[in-house]
This record gives structure tokens, C-alpha cells and sequence, in this order.
């Protein structure tokens, strides 16, 4: 008779994992097909529609580029946080809190020119961003506080403030009573690249995410997170300043998300409304456990993930299917991608049993 | 005049923390098996969910109820399948459940927004309600509400006064001592998973069943998130989650209230004080009380044996 045995792998599965993703990605998509049949749509259509609607026109590359944008900041912020083991799920809110703070300067400085209003926003946004990182690294190492669950209250928290504020002092006067700010001055409009709708927001990825890889690979800082990130205890032990650590990394993880949050609301939407909160912050997460926290990967992932929501844009146009299908299929895509972790660290063999 | 007005209120408080109950003692007996589950707010809107369709389709309150709970049982299991088979990381895996619960719910129930289904009514018992001040406050509820008088103490003893309990408590404490102690681990930690997600089920059931009558998407508006906070307020112990769900109950109850009542306050910052609260008061239970309440191998995997 043959036993099935379990041993730990002497080394991780290395590149091959990326065998293991894919697989666990397919069964994903195996699983949310089989949801599509339970609402009775076609499985093999549905998943049809949903790729081309992702990736087979130039409009839907250029929204997917779009919509990758602040999926890959606030992933690159988390993952940042995440290697040290802190829980930062607050993305969403300081997302929200990056789009505030850049409508902040936006309205009120109408008339200064872009080389003014634009640093202003940003600065603005990634100040607001930090600080929502920062109250859960606050309560976490000066209370013992939970940032999990800190940082996601922060998140309702937030979003209710956008909501105070577009329903009352920001409101746009002329807009018929809809809950939105006044459109932004054109100075305080990140542009499009080009004659393609994608706006400048991927530079902005591009140089954030090389000034994130450096800031890893040559700064003694960055260097001392890695150590950390590795082995929480062992770096503790070797003096390193963990304290000061979890509150770089949530200051870091919360300004990059800002940062996210700057660009949507100045790029994508012109303004703020309360729609403009749609789930990146937790798509976020998905994408940076896809990627093993490897800024190179969570590139690949977020265009992947944010091809997912334009196709499910696309399936809810076609087939009327809610759009809440991208919700199962990330809860699928992050559950399976997890189980599969397993077969990185262990092995299988059949060993004959008497 | 001041009784007048408590008591609507108190009662209401009651109600609105009866749903985070349920949902707490769920987390605490999975929690007490060494195994965090945040998916609580997923398994929730899933329990709320099924429990609706069960109704609409059965006509049957009850059984509509117990088929939430068993539909928490079954979210909650593939929180099992990924951690204890597969050795996936619990935090990860919760956030996950959330999400996956989440679209479910509402990818499901998009078509049934604003329906009704048949629900539970309140039921005056005979002569406890007519005490006065508290027979109007506690005893004039629905039925589900009753069954949160005894189920705290049920739990209580079976944590804590029989073997099964005594067991799952071992495997959340030590998971080491306890397989050399001849405790199957994964076994028990199975049974914290299942059984504690059917009570997460039973509170999104009463949400859909007895707090409203109908389906609207997301109403679980974050109860799942303030009943794990609740676990660590609680210190892990039935009794004073009790406490802790009516707490929030009360604040709830009292924001919904004010709204009603038109005050000047805008509304977004009403409802943001169950929020505030949920980090008041773990700053509140965290701040200098060392993590000894907490299960000490809480969110550990235990690597398969050879």
C-alpha cells in the first residue's frame, strides 16, 4: 500500500514556484467559472468575456495601465510593511486619506501654476497617507494595540470622512447636489502621456518603485529592514532598532498609498467623489501575496489584477453579472495562491508502507 | 421620564449587540484553538446571506437560522482547508475569507436587494417581561435573542469545564505538549474552525433574519471587524463578551437614534463612532494588560508531523 509522506523542502521551490502561482491562479479561475454557472451564466463565455474585455483592445490595455496605477503603489507600500511582518490591511484608508489631502491643495490653491499646486498635492497626500500608517504603528508599539485591526477601522474611519466632507464643505455648489468636490484646476490635473488616455501616474510607479528598490539595496536603513524582515527575532537580538523600524515601514506603506491616492483623484477622477474608493487598497493586498512581496512581481501583478477589474467591468456590460464577481475571484486568486505556498516548502512521496 | 426614555434604548442595545455576540463567542472557540480567523466579517455576510435565501425559499425562520450557521460552518472551512492542510498563513487567509465572503454575499444577493423574507418577532414571555424596567428591556424580544441569555454560559462550561474544552484550550496554549500528550492538534483545531463559524454564521443570520427582515448588500457594515476586536477586549472569555457586544450595541443603537432624531451632527461622523470605539476600546484592554490572555499559540501553524 503507498503512504503519501510530507517533508519539508531543504530549499524553497526557487523559480519553479512560479509553476505552483500559475496553477493556483488557474484553479482560481476554475472555481469563480463554477460560480458563474451557479447565476447562470455561460462559464466558458464568461471567462471569454472577462479576458478580452482585459486585454483585448488597446482601450482595455490602456484602463488596465490606468486602473494598475494605484493598485501598484498601495501593493508596494504593503508589501513593505508586510516583510516585517506588520499587518498594514489600512491601504484603503490611506488611499483615502492621500485622495484628501491632495483635494485639500487643489482647492485651495485654484490659481497657482502646475510646478506649484502639483508638489503641493503630493506632499499634502503622502503626509496624510503616513499619518494613517502611523496612528496603528503609534497605538501598536506604544499600547500593544492590534494594527490589524487599528488599521482596518482606520479605513471605515476614513472613507466616512470623505464622505463628511463631499456631503458638506467641499461640496461643488453647481453640482446639482451629488456628493463631489468642484472639478481641479487644470494645473492641479496629472496629464495623459501622450495621445494614449494613460496619464503620468505610471512615471510616477516607475521612479517610486526604482527609489524603493534602492532605498533597499544601498542604504544602510533599507539594508537593516531586510535583515529584520527576514528575522523579526534574530534582528531584535542583534540590536537593531525594531521600534523605529515598524515605524518607518508603516509611515513608508501609509505614504505610498497617499501617494496613490493623489494620483486617482487628480488623474483618473479630476476630483473627489466618494466613488473613487473602490477597493484598491485590498486588491493591494492580494497583489502583494501573489508577488511574494517582490516589487518586480507586484509590477506583473498589479497589471494582472487590474485586468481583472476592467474584464469584470466588462462582464457586468455583457452578461450581467454583479460586479462583485472581482471580489470572489481575488478571495479565490489569495486563498488558492496561499494553499499553494505549501508545495513551495514541502514535498510529496509515496513510500511503499507494509 | 428618564425611565421613558432608557428603556427603548436599552432594549434596542440588546438587539443591536446580539449579532456581535454570536459572532464573538465564534471567534473565542476559535481562537482558544490556537487558530486566528479575521474572515469573521466574510463568514458573516455569508451566514447572512444563506439564511435570507433559506427563508425567502422554506418560509421557515428556524431552520433558515440554523442554515446560516452552517453556512458559517462552511466558510469557515476553507479558512481550515488553507491553514491546516495546507499551512497557509492565518492572517492572510482571514483577509482573504473576507474578501471572497464579501463578493459572494453580494455577487449572489445582488439580485435580491430590498427583498423581504420571513423573519423573526419579537415574542413577550409571559410574565418576565412585565418586571418592571428590565422586563421591557430584556425579556420582549425576538427568540434568537433569548438564546444569547444561555448560549455564553454554554460555552463558558464547555470551554472551560469539560474534557472537549479543556482539549481545544491545550491545542491553543501549547500545540506541542499537546500532541506529545497524545492530542490530535489538527483535530482539535478543526473543531475550534467549524464550530466557532457556525456561530459566526448565526450572527449574520440574525442580522438578515431577525435585525431586518430583508437583504441589502454589506450589511455587515464592519460587525465582523469589531466582534475579533471584541475577542481581545473580552480577554477570551464568554462573560465579558457579553459585556463588550453590548457595549457596541448600545452605541450603535444610540448613534441610529440620534439620526433619527435629527440632531445637528452629520450623519458620516455618527456613524463613525462604532469605529472609533472598536479602537478606543482596544487601546483601552491592550494598554499595559500583557498579551497573557491571549491563547499563546494564537495564530501558529503547527507543521505536519512525519
Amino acid at each position: 500500500m503507498l503512504h503519501l509522506k510530507i517533508s519539508k523542502r531543504q530549499d524553497p521551490l526557487g523559480w519553479r514556484s512560479c509553476f505552483v502561482i500559475f496553477g493556483a491562479v488557474a484553479l482560481a479561475l476554475f472555481f469563480s467559472a463554477l460560480l458563474l454557472a451557479l447565476r447562470g451564466t455561460p462559464p466558458h463565455e464568461g471567462i471569454f468575456v472577462l479576458f478580452k474585455g482585459a486585454f483585448g483592445s488597446r482601450w482595455a490595455i490602456e484602463d488596465c495601465l490606468i486602473k494598475a496605477i494605484p493598485i501598484f503603489l498601495c501593493s508596494l507600500g504593503v508589501a513593505i510593511a508586510f516583510r516585517l511582518q506588520i499587518w498594514n490591511i489600512g491601504a484603503e484608508g490611506q488611499f483615502c486619506m492621500g485622495a484628501l489631502g491632495a483635494t485639500w491643495m487643489a482647492l485651495s490653491f485654484p490659481d497657482q501654476p502646475a510646478w506649484v499646486v502639483l508638489p503641493a498635492m503630493v506632499i499634502m497626500a503622502v503626509i496624510a497617507g503616513g499619518l494613517w500608517g502611523f496612528i496603528p504603528a503609534l497605538l501598536r508599539q506604544k499600547m500593544q494595540t492590534n494594527e490589524i485591526i487599528v488599521s482596518l477601522m482606520m479605513n471605515y474611519i476614513a472613507i466616512l470622512i470623505l464622505d463628511y466632507l463631499v456631503y458638506g464643505i467641499w461640496k461643488d455648489p453647481t453640482s446639482f447636489g451629488f456628493p463631489m468636490s468642484p472639478t481641479f484646476s487644470d494645473a492641479a490635473i496629472v496629464g495623459k502621456i501622450g495621445s494614449t488616455s494613460v496619464n503620468w501616474g505610471l512615471l510616477h510607479c516607475a521612479v517610486l518603485a526604482v527609489a524603493v528598490w534602492a532605498f533597499f539595496r544601498f542604504t544602510t536603513i533599507g539594508y537593516e529592514l531586510k535583515a529584520s524582515g527576514s528575522n523579526v527575532k534574530a534582528a531584535r537580538y542583534a540590536g537593531l532598532p525594531y521600534n523605529k523600524q515598524v515605524f518607518l515601514v508603516m509611515i513608508l506603506s501609509g505614504a505610498l498609498a497617499g501617494w496613490a491616492g493623489f494620483i486617482e483623484a487628480s488623474a483618473t477622477v479630476n476630483r473627489l467623489q466618494p466613488s473613487i474608493m473602490v477597493g484598491y487598497g485590498y486588491t493591494a493586498i492580494v497583489v502583494a501575496w501573489l508577488a511574494s512581496l517582490n516589487p518586480f512581481y507586484i509590477g506583473i501583478a498589479s497589471i494582472l489584477l487590474a485586468g481583472l477589474r476592467v474584464g469584470v467591468e466588462n462582464l457586468q456590460l455583457d452578461l450581467q453579472v454583479p460586479a462583485a464577481f472581482g471580489g470572489i475571484m481575488e478571495g479565490f486568486i489569495l486563498l488558492t495562491v496561499l494553499a499553494g505556498g505549501f508545495f513551495i516548502y514541502y514535498r510529496f512521496s509515496f513510500t511503499a508502507k507494509q | 421620564m428618564i425611565v421613558e426614555l432608557f428603556i427603548p434604548l436599552l432594549a434596542a442595545t440588546i438587539q443591536s449587540g446580539t449579532p456581535l455576540l454570536y459572532a464573538t463567542l465564534g471567534e473565542i472557540i476559535t481562537e482558544k484553538s490556537g487558530v486566528l480567523n479575521l474572515g469573521v466579517e466574510g463568514i458573516m455576510i455569508v451566514g447572512a446571506l444563506m439564511g435570507f435565501l433559506a427563508a425567502s425559499f422554506t418560509g421557515n425562520p428556524a431552520l433558515a437560522f440554523f442554515v446560516a450557521g452552517l453556512a458559517g460552518t462552511a466558510t469557515a472551512a476553507i479558512h481550515g482547508l488553507v491553514c491546516l492542510v495546507f499551512q497557509g498563513n492565518q492572517v492572510v487567509s482571514g483577509l482573504a475569507l473576507t474578501i471572497l465572503g464579501a463578493g459572494f454575499a453580494n455577487y449572489l444577493g445582488t439580485s435580491f436587494v430590498g427583498q423581504s423574507a420571513p423573519g423573526f418577532s419579537p415574542y413577550a414571555i409571559p410574565y418576565l417581561s412585565d418586571i418592571p424596567v428590565l422586563g421591557p428591556i430584556a425579556f420582549n424580544h425576538d427568540p434568537l435573542v433569548y438564546l444569547t441569555y444561555v448560549i455564553p454560559v454554554i460555552i463558558w462550561f464547555y470551554l472551560f469545564s469539560t474534557r472537549h474544552g479543556l482539549s481545544i484550550r491545550a491545542v491553543g496554549e501549547n500545540p506541542f505538549a499537546a500532541r506529545a500528550g497524545g492530542l490530535s492538534v489538527s483535530d482539535y483545531r478543526w473543531a475550534g474552525i467549524l464550530g466557532g463559524g457556525f456561530f459566526m454564521g448565526l450572527g449574520g443570520g440574525y442580522l438578515s433574519l431577525a435585525y431586518t427582515h430583508l437583504w441589502t448588500n454589506n450589511m455587515t457594515a464592519g460587525r465582523g471587524w469589531i466582534a475579533v476586536a471584541l475577542v481581545i477586549f473580552a480577554f477570551w472569555r464568554p462573560g465579558r463578551a457579553v459585556f463588550g457586544a453590548y457595549l457596541f450595541g448600545g452605541i450603535m443603537s444610540l448613534q441610529l437614534r440620534l439620526q433619527a432624531a435629527g440632531t445637528e451632527l452629520p450623519s458620516s461622523l455618527l456613524l463613525m463612532l462604532p469605529y472609533l470605539l472598536t479602537i478606543i476600546v482596544l487601546v483601552l484592554s491592550s494598554w499595559k494588560s500583557s498579551k497573557s490572555a491571549a491563547p499563546a499559540a494564537l495564530g501558529v501553524n503547527m507543521e505536519p508531523s512525519e
